[in-house]
């Protein structure tokens, strides 16, 4: 191999490496000199958006983050940790992979997968389930069924070899992602308290370990990339997308779990987005020490690689292990079981430097805490200015629209859009059986999945109406929150916490960061009602391609807690006779509606409003009703509203669909009530001996409860005059629309 | 009566059959690393599914080259029972204990479903506590699991009674509309010639506890645990 003459580093070289004039300064400033090739590298992935979260940490920290039952703080840890009682927690978090999926969809979705694992192993926690939140253009665009079905590909690949069962997500399609999909990954992992591993380095003379894959030259500047809007010539940056290998990663995390009952271990820390950059500086940091690190003894795939590509490889499945020192036989002894590498590369000093030695010679010194987020890492105040387009779309009367002439066609339509319609093609083909755990599949409110060896169970969803956000950013972020609190009620849970990943434009754009930060107050203030603080998450800025701006999205991971299994209830109808009942009331709120978007082709008008604590005492009476043991069935009005949520309930039992019959009186057009996305409302069927329960557990909730209908078995869903059709008309509406869409050629 | 399960690098059902085994059934169970050599402690092993190896060569390919293998192919010749889920049948192919292969899904896609099966032998250490012809449901979870032999395998399948299950709809009948994979003749799982070796597609230790959908495969695990 030859050896590649390192750059003279320069202003110039900075830039082209992302950082600006003032940036560069700094560094000069921190080192005392001019940074070398090297020192440059790390300084420009380090203090990159996608690792220094510059331009969105001031903001985050608006953000409720503590709480009783939080094990660790935000951002402390690789993931948040949760108290779930019987001296078990559960980590889990959310990350985005949407500049890798945009690109290489397979590998770039498999990778974020691999990655947020990663981040859950390492805690020391083995993953009990996984998540997705999916966003594309329409699919009637060629690229976008390609990006979506090598995704869904992708998501499969690495979950479902992994043995971790993806039980829940969703995918939402609109115009604004062709070009720029979304991709967010979330895992949940379960750990007992006295086994949870911290990503630390500390204690001079212990020892430094790589473990895992060798260090290529794949995925060098990703989170660079990252950190960028996607233009045309992104299609050449395929090669800073990393390839992922599920089955290295597989043995990883039983050697990991392994080694994470040893009491010899310091800390772990994944390398994810820049690497042994970024997994070094962040561990040494966290325990105010430095580290000297040998990189001629990182195991590398081919030779030549100097430090530069050593220190700033994104390649997959490896990890930073510090121990005691002394007991390096015995790890090695651990790794070789599962033939996996495992090679000393490092020792920790007393010093806060991390120096960097190839062959003997110095190639690199920086102080670890100036290149970390929380430490010297740049934070700025961005500037923000209300949108233009907000006032317009606000002022469109939607009033004017003329009522669709045919009701049954409009519902069939609506539940046949791909963002309604029935996600089974998607989630058939993740395993989402393995494990044993799961009790409710995807498809219902949330999924469910029981905790071995206690009578508790988690609901997990994830949730973000863009449309919304775009409408009004405050309320899209507080309905994100809401939404996915709402969903795990309706299985039987407490909302307990929420990671978020709040993928926006390009922050420097102050119409764009206006949208971030009342998003983040909406979540901020929905959280805080809630009781369910932010564990952590990911920031996801520069979502643009030369079409402009993705809509402004932010979503939710909620996870919730079912004290007893037997309150689990799923979201369809049951029993022929049930009444059917409305907690909350529905306000014909139309802006920004499946409904509008669909059958009217546009999207306009306010997002609908949302009063939080009344959105809890909504929660508050359902879940009472629920562990009263007088609900058959919960589900929420969401994206489609009433009739949607109705059609769903009769058709998603998996044996016996069953019909329903509805009647609402208001002074409101059918439109409105049938279509309209009021917040705050969840429809459940119960016996009719417990009408006078439900009406005295609303009343004491200080809660509206109607009685609008009953289920019936005749085959029908029935509402008011305009809507009478049949429940296999629905289905075959609802489950045969992406089926349908993926069967064209791409 | 002590079970075995065998951990490949890969695998990943290992703790579900594991649980179902010592926690559902209270039986005597462990795990078998597959660099063991030895069996003899045994009365029944279990290769569970899982992607062995990562499966990126032909499925179940390298694993057959475990050191373990060859002593459960010792094993199986002399009598003892070896049940294969999923991944576990694609190795029992690999290793030529049970004749066929297992090719790609016709939808060319990874599959997760509930499915139906109808037992067509209950008379074996594996389907004993079923009668014949029950439906049975669980879970499929696979990419590999479309079933081909050639005719004379085929023929000899059927007239040697060693179709163990077949996929079919919640009341029993088969047809091809409903065979999720493309399997010949809907097969879902087979035994080999003495019937003490028992290969399946679909996962039975998934459908084991009723708060799971269905206890339909714990029978499996009786019919085992009741041979003694």
């Amino acid at each position: 191999m030859t050896k590649i003459q390192e750059p003279e580093v320069t202003l110039d070289l900075a830039t082209q490496h992302g950082l600006n004039e003032e940036e560069w300064e700094r560094i000069i400033d921190i080192l005392g000199h001019k940074p070398n090739y090297t020192e440059l590298g790390i300084f420009s992935v380090m203090w990159s958006e996608h690792c220094s979260y510059k331009n969105s940490i001031a903001m985050l920290k608006t953000l409720p983050r503590t709480g009783k039952k939080l094990l660790v703080g935000a951002g402390e840890e690789n993931a948040g940790l949760v108290d779930i009682g019987d001296g078990l927690a559960i980590a889990f978090k959310i990350e985005s992979h949407n500049h890798p999926s945009a690109i290489e969809p397979f590998q770039g979705a498999a990778t974020g997968v691999g990655g947020i694992l990663r981040d859950i192993f390492t805690m020391g926690a083995r993953p009990i389930a996984s998540l997705n939140s999916l966003r594309f253009g329409p699919l009637s665009v060629p690229r976008n069924r390609y990006l979506f079905d090598e995704v869904v590909k992708g998501i499969a690949h690495y979950g479902n070899c992994m043995g971790v069962p993806t039980v829940a997500g969703e995918v939402y399609f609109d115009e604004c992602y062709t070009g720029n999909p979304l991709v967010n990954a979330m895992t949940i992992g379960i750990v007992k308290h006295d086994r949870v591993v911290s990503a630390v380095s500390k204690g001079a003379g212990n020892t430094v370990m790589i473990v895992g894959s060798s260090t290529g030259r794949d995925g060098i500047h990703g989170a660079t990339f990252a950190s960028v809007e996607l233009s045309e010539e992104s299609e050449e940056k395929r090669s800073s997308v990393q390839v992922g290998d599920p089955f290295t990663e597989k043995l990883l995390l039983e050697a990991t779990l392994e080694l994470a009952r040893k009491n010899y271990l310091i800390g772990i820390q994944d390398m994810g987005a820049a690497g042994i950059a970024c997994s070094t500086s962040e561990m040494s940091a966290k325990g105010n020490s430095g580290m000297i690190l040998n990189l001629s003894k990182v195991p590398t795939r081919e030779p030549g690689m100097n430090p530069y590509e050593i220190m700033l490889s994104e390649s997959q499945e490896r990890m930073l292990v510090v121990i005691r020192r002394g007991f390096e036989k015995e790890v090695k002894t651990i790794f070789k079981k599962w033939d996996l590498n495992c090679v000393e590369v490092g020792k920790v000093t007393d010093t806060s430097d991390l120096e960097l030695f190839l062959n003997g010679k110095k190639t690199g010194s920086i102080p670890a805490w100036h290149l970390v987020l929380g430490g010297g890492a740049p934070v700025y105040q961005r500037e923000t200015k209300e949108p233009a387009y907000l006032k317009e779309l606000h002022s469109k009367n939607l009033k004017d629209i003329p009522e669709p002439e045919d009701y049954n066609d409009a519902l069939l339509k609506i539940i046949a859009s791909p963002t309604i319609a029935d996600k089974s093609w998607i989630f058939h083909q993740y395993d989402y059986t393995v494990r044993t755990n799961t009790i409710i599949p995807p498809g219902g409110s949330a999924a469910v999945i029981r905790i071995k060896r206690t009578n508790k169970g988690i609901a997990v969803k994830t949730d973000g109406n863009a449309r919304y956000t775009y409408l009004n950013p405050y309320r899209g972020g507080a309905i994100a929150v809401a939404e996915s609190a709402r969903n795990v009620v309706c299985t039987g849970a407490k909302p307990i916490a929420i990671t978020n990943c709040l993928n926006f434009g390009n922050p420097y754009d102050p119409e764009i960061y206006y949208q971030f930060k009342q998003a983040v107050l909406g979540m901020g203030d929905a959280c805080r009602t809630f009781n369910t603080p932010v564990t952590g998450g990911n920031v996801s800025f520069y979502n643009e391609s030369p079409n402009g701006a993705i809509y402004p999205t932010p979503v939710v991971g909620m996870v919730g807690l079912i004290e007893n299994l037997t309150h689990v209830t799923t979201s369809y109808f049951k029993k022929d006779g049930d009444f059917i009942i409305m907690l909350g009331t529905i306000k014909g709120e139309l802006g920004g509606s499946e409904y509008l978007k669909v059958i009217h082709n546009f999207v306009a008008g306010d997002a609908p409003t949302i009063d939080l604590p009344f959105e809890k005492r909504v929660h508050n009476a359902c879940l009472e009703a629920i562990r009263k043991g007088i609900v058959n069935s919960a589900t929420d009005i969401s994206d489609g509203g009433l009739a949607v949520a109705l059609a769903e309930s009769c058709i998603s039992n998996p044996e016996n669909p069953i019909g329903a019959s509805v009647f609402i009186s208001r002074k409101l057009r059918d439109d409105e009530i049938f279509f309209g996305e009021t917040q705050s409302v969840i429809i459940i069927s119960i016996p009719e001996n417990h009408l006078l329960d439900i009406e005295r557990i609303a009343a004491k909730n200080i809660v509206p409860c109607f009685t609008i209908g009953r289920v019936k078995d005749n085959g029908r869903l029935k509402l008011n005059n305009s809507i009478d059709i049949s429940i296999d008309e629905i289905k075959t509406a609802y489950t045969s629309s992406i089926p349908n869409m993926m069967k064209l050629n791409c | 009566m002590r079970f075995g399960v065998v951990v490949f690098p890969g695998s990943n059902c290992d703790h579900d059959t594991y649980h179902v085994l010592k926690k559902v059934l209270g039986a005597e169970v462990f795990y078998i690393w597959h660099k063991e050599t030895s069996l003899r402690l045994f009365d029944a092993i279990i290769l569970p599914g899982g992607f062995s190896y990562g499966d990126y060569l032909r499925v179940g390919a390298v694993a057959r080259f475990s050191p373990v293998m060859k002593e459960v192919v010792k094993y199986a010749k002399e009598g003892g029972p070896v049940l294969g889920i999923c991944n576990g049948f694609q190795i029992l192919l690999e290793t030529g204990l049970l004749p066929g292969a297992l090719i790609a899904n016709d939808g060319l896609r990874f599959l997760c479903q509930d499915v139906y099966l109808k037992v067509k032998n209950s008379g074996t250490v594996f389907t004993n506590a079923y009668e014949k012809d029950r439906v049975l449901k669980m879970p499929i979870a696979h990419y590999s699991g479309n079933y081909f032999a050639d005719d004379d395998i085929l023929k000899r399948l059927h007239d040697e009674d060693r179709i163990a299950f077949q996929y079919c709809n919640a009341d029993g009948d088969l047809s091809d509309q409903i065979n999720p994979n493309g399997s010949k003749h809907g097969i879902a799982g087979i035994f080999n010639e003495n019937k003490n070796v028992l290969g399946m597609m679909p996962h039975p230790e998934r459908a084991a506890e009723k708060i799971l959908s269905s206890e339909d495969g714990l029978g499996i695990f009786k019919s085992l645990l009741e041979r003694n």
